[in-house]
């Protein structure tokens, strides 16, 4: 019984009661039971009326005694059949996860992982991200997530444990059990990579280029426009300006194409954007992603945060220490991952052009080649100059060649004027 | 009519009914105040047959009880404050708090409990009884229960196997003339219940169990028969109970008018007029025994208060005689 | 104590010549009062006694319920742990003699049930000798259950070397395929079936419970995890079984060491028959125990 009806008084306001006396009806389920007082006082007020139904252990009325005035409260009654009611639980709270803020355009996802959720068939869309600043890891895409019905193992929990420990992906291994299920012999005879030998990072590393570039070429219908710049101007005068600048302050002429690519996105934000499943998302920001090639043989392609804020020699000591840092492998995450286009300068060497594959999910790339002294026409004469071809790849799904040619017209033009850039 | 009892005796017996009464009106109070939880079965009204019986058996006599056995353990000489306490459920309880007000044991006190499963008390009686006679002791067991008790076939197979191996037993049988909320004439097909056992052998015998000295006297000649006799023997106590079968029962199976005629046979206010009547007592005798009840029915509630609670670690001891665990 | 113990000798001539040799006092043939014979022995113990009292069988257990429960069980914990009841209760259990559906059960998960009793189950005659003596010395209430299948069984009987044990099953054959856990009747049949599915090629361990309450934990889970497969045969039904219990120990702490479900062979759910082949075909027999071990070897 949780509560009971005050059926009826039996004193009023002002009546005396003694240890014993009945002063109240009470209505339970059992039927009515009598009410006792405990004290010998009056009754100073009745707290409930006739009629009312109240909560058991709601005071019901007051009487003064001698020294202090008590109270008598509804009872609560114990039915023969049931036990003592517990008190009433606290409804469960529901605690939601909060789902972090993903500060870019679209899922922050390296290659690698964008690769794994486009084969798992897993929208990034939306997706909670673990890892830096909400980036989305392989964890994330394979692990949380349930896996479709058809990737689900049967595996006996012996076998999983071994498998386990032995490093053997059960995906891979033929179940003989009832259901096809994996039994403990089926991963004991399964073929195992040769153990204790890790994967080095270098390994890694070219497994995640390849995998992003075996993507770009499946996926990404690339076209390609070419240009020869005349770098002469550039070069002219960043000669001058180095002249007053100490050796570690000096620009080089990369700064300046990086620089150039980055004002030249901004009227041409078709190309600096990323391709988030079936339409590509343009980027308010400006992150020249710069290729760099490691020792050992790797390649990675860490941004340069707005690359077209800040003077040019912030550019050069950020470019710097990208560089050293991607040399030193101590690169941040957000820098791997938030590039909206990328440069690969090939000019040291010493080939004339390249013709790169775009980083997904960027749409457009900018290879350079090298700046070497080329016969050029200027002013019906030929005359050498310093000629750098560069090869614009984009997706032409965002983006055709009228508007690629017009990005290189335009880099042209802002290479011509160094001082303003 | 006169009191066959001493001053002296006469104070004995109304100090322990009043004892009772004053315990059990304290039990209801805290059992309204949610201090005792779960079941309680008041004795009041009954007071003259735990009252009398218990004065009648030696203290070296094993008591087996049902439920309501507040009076009886009380002045078997259960402390007021372990009988309390053991009703609040506090590890200083006569049962450790972990029995209850239906299940109040005393080891030292041969007071083998609280039992409530109607009827379930006469077998382990029977046993007692048994070990004792194996072992040539002259105890007896009273067993006390209640008239629903002899509808079930524990009573009837307790009888049988006690009057068939001679054990000493004292079926004590409380009829208040109701099982629980069924009348007895609806619940026997024989109202007296006393023709019961004779037709296991069993000598029977009624008595008015709200005189106190009545009580005393018919327990004390059959005990003593039992004893002398090693036989068992039945008394049918003919009582009832003022309150309740337990705490807020609705009582939709009575009238007021018939609780309140047996009121009129109160045992105490019996005993009181009678003695008074006969100038054994005096009104001051009343009040000095109720002052005194009070204060030691206040000191039995302040103890429990004080007692603490059995921690929860401790949750698997006397499950076995040691923890598996 | 108990139905026959004295005069006819015991129902299964488990008490014969013991009248004669200790005499009335202490061999008493009770009345048809189950209730009141079990909660006089409960009374005995609490006295001071060391009652053996023999229920004919399980079956007539069901009328005592309420004394082993509601008294005998629970009396140390009730009392605060002022009194104990050190009583040694022995029960026939089971079917296969065709005594039809009243007189075959098996309920021993019944009583393993409750906290406050142990519950043994000998399946030799070393353990029935030893689980016995085991029983009377026990301080708590302990309930033997002998399966009738098993009284005309021989075997040896060493009285003098300090026997093991009650609590502690026992492995009564070593073999790294599949555990056959079992206890009382059912044992015999594992035993048989190893041997025969030893001649497939499969090794078969075979556990004895022993102890049904307290189950040994210890010797169940290492067992599964050297064979990492377990089949559990239990007499009784399947539902709400001591091999359900098994099986629930095993998921939680063997999970990682199965390679295959638990397979549990119990009697099929139904009365027991009276028809012969019917009954056969009920409760648990070698094939099935054969079939359930295969099952398991093979992938389950």
């Amino acid at each position: 019984m949780t509560a009971g009806t005050l059926a009826k008084w039996r004193v009023s306001p002002g009546d005396p009661v003694s240890q014993g006396d009945i002063i109240a009806e009470v209505e339970t389920d059992k039927g009515l039971i009598e009410v006792e007082v405990f004290e010998t006082g009056v009754v100073e007020s009745l707290l409930v009326e006739e009629g009312a139904k109240v909560p058991v252990g709601t005071p019901l009325a007051e009487i003064a005694t001698v020294s202090v005035p008590a109270s008598v409260s509804a009872p609560e009654s114990a039915p023969e059949s049931a036990s003592v009611s517990a008190p009433a639980s606290v409804p469960g709270r529901i605690i939601s996860a909060g789902s972090s803020e993903v500060d870019l355009d679209g899922p922050m996802a390296s290659p690698a992982v964008r690769r794994r959720a486009h084969e798992l068939d897993v929208s990034l869309q939306g997706m909670h991200g673990t890892g830096d600043h909400g980036r989305i890891t392989l964890d994330d895409v394979e692990g949380p997530a349930p896996p479709a019905p058809s990737d689900r193992v049967r595996i006996s929990p012996y076998a999983r444990r071994i498998a386990s420990e032995r490093g053997i992906d059960v995906r891979r291994v033929h179940g003989t059990g009832a259901g096809g299920a994996i039994r403990a012999s089926d991963v004991l005879s399964a073929k195992v990579p040769a153990p204790g030998k890790p994967v080095s990072a270098a390994e890694r590393m070219q497994r995640a280029i390849a995998a992003a570039m075996t993507r770009a070429n499946d996926e990404i219908p690339h076209y390609y426009v070419e240009h020869a710049i005349d770098m002469g101007n550039a070069l002219a005068w960043l000669r001058e300006v180095n002249a007053s600048l100490s050796v570690s302050e000096r620009l080089v002429s990369g700064v300046l194409v990086l620089r150039a690519v980055a004002r030249a996105l901004h009227k041409h934000k078709k190309l600096n954007a990323t391709w988030q499943g079936a339409e590509a998302v343009p980027s308010e920001e400006i992150h020249v992603g710069l290729a760099v090639s490691l020792r050992g043989g790797g390649l990675v392609a860490p941004a340069l945060r707005n690359t077209n804020e800040g003077s040019l020699s912030d550019l050069m000591a950020r470019m710097i220490d990208l560089v050293s840092r991607a040399r030193a492998g101590a690169l941040r995450s957000s820098e791997m991952t938030c590039a909206t286009i990328t440069l690969t300068a090939l000019g040291e060497r010493g080939v004339d052009s390249v013709t790169p594959i775009i980083f997904p999910p960027q749409v457009a790339i900018v290879g350079c080649g090298a700046t070497a002294e080329r016969p050029w026409v200027v002013d019906g004469q030929v005359v050498p100059r310093p000629v750098m071809h560069v090869t614009l790849g984009a997706d032409h799904r965002v983006s055709n060649g009228h508007q690629g040619a017009r990005f290189l017209s335009a880099l042209d033009r802002l290479l011509q004027d160094p001082e303003k850039l | 009519m006169t009191l066959d009892a001493s001053r002296d005796h006469a104070l004995e017996l109304l100090r322990d009914m009043i004892r009772i009464r004053r315990l059990e009106e304290k039990s209801a109070e805290l059992y309204s105040k949610e201090k005792i939880r779960g079941f309680l079965h008041l004795y009041i009204g009954e007071e003259a047959v735990g009252v009398g019986a218990m004065h009648a058996l030696r203290e070296d006599d094993n008591i087996v009880a049902t439920y309501r056995e507040h009076g009886q353990a009380l002045v078997r000489g259960i402390p007021a404050g372990e009988i309390m306490a053991e009703m609040y459920g506090k590890a200083n309880g006569c049962s450790g708090g972990r029995g209850g007000s239906m299940h109040l044991f005393s080891a030292e006190r041969r007071f083998y409990g609280g039992h409530a499963i109607v009827g379930g008390g006469l077998p382990v009686a029977v046993g007692l009884a048994l070990a004792d006679k194996m072992k040539g002791e002259s105890r007896v067991t009273a067993c006390f229960f209640g008239d629903g008790a002899t509808d079930e076939g524990e009573f009837h197979e307790s009888l049988n196997l006690a009057a068939l191996w001679k054990l000493p037993v004292l079926f004590l049988c409380e009829n208040n003339e109701y099982a629980m909320g069924t009348a007895l004439y609806r619940h026997v097909s024989d109202q007296d219940i006393a023709n019961n056992p004779p037709a296991y052998g069993v000598h029977a015998d009624s008595v008015n169990g709200m005189d106190v000295v009545a009580v005393e006297r018919s327990v004390h000649n059959e005990a003593e028969l039992v004893r002398e006799t090693s036989e068992p023997r039945f008394l049918e106590l003919k009582t009832y109970r003022f309150r309740a079968h337990s705490m807020y029962d609705a009582e939709l199976y009575r009238s007021k008018e018939e609780v309140e005629e047996y009121k009129k046979s109160d045992p105490i206010t019996n005993l009181e007029k009678r003695a008074m009547g006969d100038g054994l007592i005096t009104q001051a005798d009343i009040d000095a025994i109720e002052a005194d009840a009070a204060k030691e029915i206040a000191e039995a509630v302040e103890f429990a208060e004080q007692g603490e609670w059995e921690p929860v670690e401790s949750i698997t001891r006397h499950t076995y005689a040691r923890d598996l665990s | 104590m108990g139905e026959d113990v004295g005069r006819y000798g015991g129902a299964y001539a488990v008490s014969k010549g013991l009248l004669e040799e200790f005499g009335e006092d202490r061999i008493r043939d009770t009345p048809l009062c189950e209730s009141t014979f079990v909660g006089a022995g409960i009374g005995a113990a609490l006295g001071g006694m060391r009652p053996i009292i023999e229920v004919m069988t399980v079956n007539f257990s069901l009328l005592a319920i309420d004394q082993v429960v509601n008294n005998a069980a629970v009396m140390r914990h009730m009392s605060g742990g002022q009194f104990e009841v050190p009583i040694a209760v022995r029960m026939a259990t089971g079917g296969g003699k065709q005594i039809a559906a009243q007189h075959s059960h098996s309920l021993e998960n019944w009583y393993a049930h409750v906290p406050g009793i142990k519950v043994l189950a000998p399946a030799t005659v070393q353990d029935a000798h030893d689980m016995l003596l085991a029983a009377v010395e026990d301080p708590d209430p302990v309930f033997i259950f002998e399966h009738q299948m098993l009284y005309g069984i021989e075997g040896p009987l060493d009285t003098e070397t300090t026997p093991p044990s009650p609590w502690k099953a026992a492995i009564r054959r070593a073999g790294t395929d599949v555990s056959l856990i079992a206890y009382g009747g059912s044992v015999h049949k594992a035993l048989a079936a190893a041997e025969e599915l030893d001649k497939d090629g499969v090794s078969a361990e075979v556990v004895d419970l022993r102890s049904l309450r307290p189950l040994d934990r210890d010797t169940i889970l290492a067992s599964v995890s050297r064979t990492h497969r377990a089949v559990v045969i239990d007499e009784a039904w399947k539902t709400g079984s001591l091999a359900s219990e098994i099986s629930a120990i095993l998921a939680e702490d063997a999970f990682y060491e199965l390679d295959a479900p638990v397979a549990r062979v119990c009697t099929l759910e139904v009365p027991i028959p009276y028809a012969k082949h019917l009954e056969e075909a009920a409760i648990p027999q070698v094939d099935r125990i054969i079939e359930a071990a295969k099952g398991s070897v093979g992938g389950g």
